[in-house]
């Protein structure tokens, strides 16, 4: 852009620390995926990238561009915060679907809990080993 | 702009590229299913990432949205596969 010369140094060497470090969190995070060895290890180091890393480069888009332009610019922030909300929800998807998978396989996994709050059937008696989501799989 | 700036970016942009590409090992030979949505998941969001910093080195908005986009499908296909697997069908 036209003013692009103009950036101080005091705000490009935040900004680049900040990038370099998001790469570095989400390389680490890639890393952590690929070496760990069980699934429910794997599920921990993606959240190094969707958390720290992308507040790192959200935060370093934002300093810089609000240091560029003529006013500050903060939309930047609505992925980070969207993040937060739907990182959640797929990781205990995910995680059900594993646990589900593997007492399906009949692997050792801990045993379903007796249905109490939250479940969507509660006809099965407490100790039955029909596993909630499951029985009308195809 | 800077030679310190443009030198992060394509440091990051290098980083999010290699993570992809280790993701998508991850992808190919994962042993189970849920393994292939996670690395799935994971890519979504450094491609995210790439094009976020992309809007930063090109100085545009248009890469923002996308990148919210990308996001909000990565979403959105993740946990459609993952109930998948734990229902055997999405949309009850």
């Amino acid at each position: 852009m036209s003013s692009s010369g103009l950036v101080p140094l005091w705000v490009q060497i935040p900004a680049a620390l900040l990038l370099v470090s998001s790469g570095l969190l989400a390389l680490t995070g890639a890393v952590g995926v690929l070496r760990l060895k069980d699934f429910f290890q794997r599920m921990h180091p993606p959240a190094l990238g969707a958390t720290l890393g992308t507040w790192c480069a959200c935060a370093a888009s934002m300093i810089y561009l609000s240091a560029t332009g003529s006013q500050p610019v903060i939309h930047t922030w609505l992925i980070p915060i969207f993040l937060a909300l739907t990182m959640p929800v797929t990781t205990l998807l995910l995680a059900r679907a594993a646990l589900f998978r593997r007492r399906q396989a009949g692997a050792n996994v801990p045993p379903p809990q007796s249905r109490g709050t939250g479940s969507r059937r509660t006809a099965h008696a407490a100790g039955s080993i029909i596993v909630d989501p499951g029985d009308d799989l195809p | 702009m800077s030679t310190l700036m443009i030198a992060a970016i394509f440091f990051a942009l290098s980083c999010y590229a290699l993570a992809l590409a280790v993701s998508l090992f991850r992808l190919f030979h994962g042993p189970a299913a849920q393994d292939r949505i996670q690395a799935l998941d994971y890519m979504y969001i450094n491609g995210m990432l790439m094009i976020l910093v992309l809007g930063l080195r090109y100085t545009s908005d248009v890469f923002f949205e996308a990148a919210l986009l990308v996001a909000l499908f990565g979403f959105v296909g993740s946990s459609a596969m993952a109930k998948f697997l734990l229902r055997g069908e999405i949309i009850e």
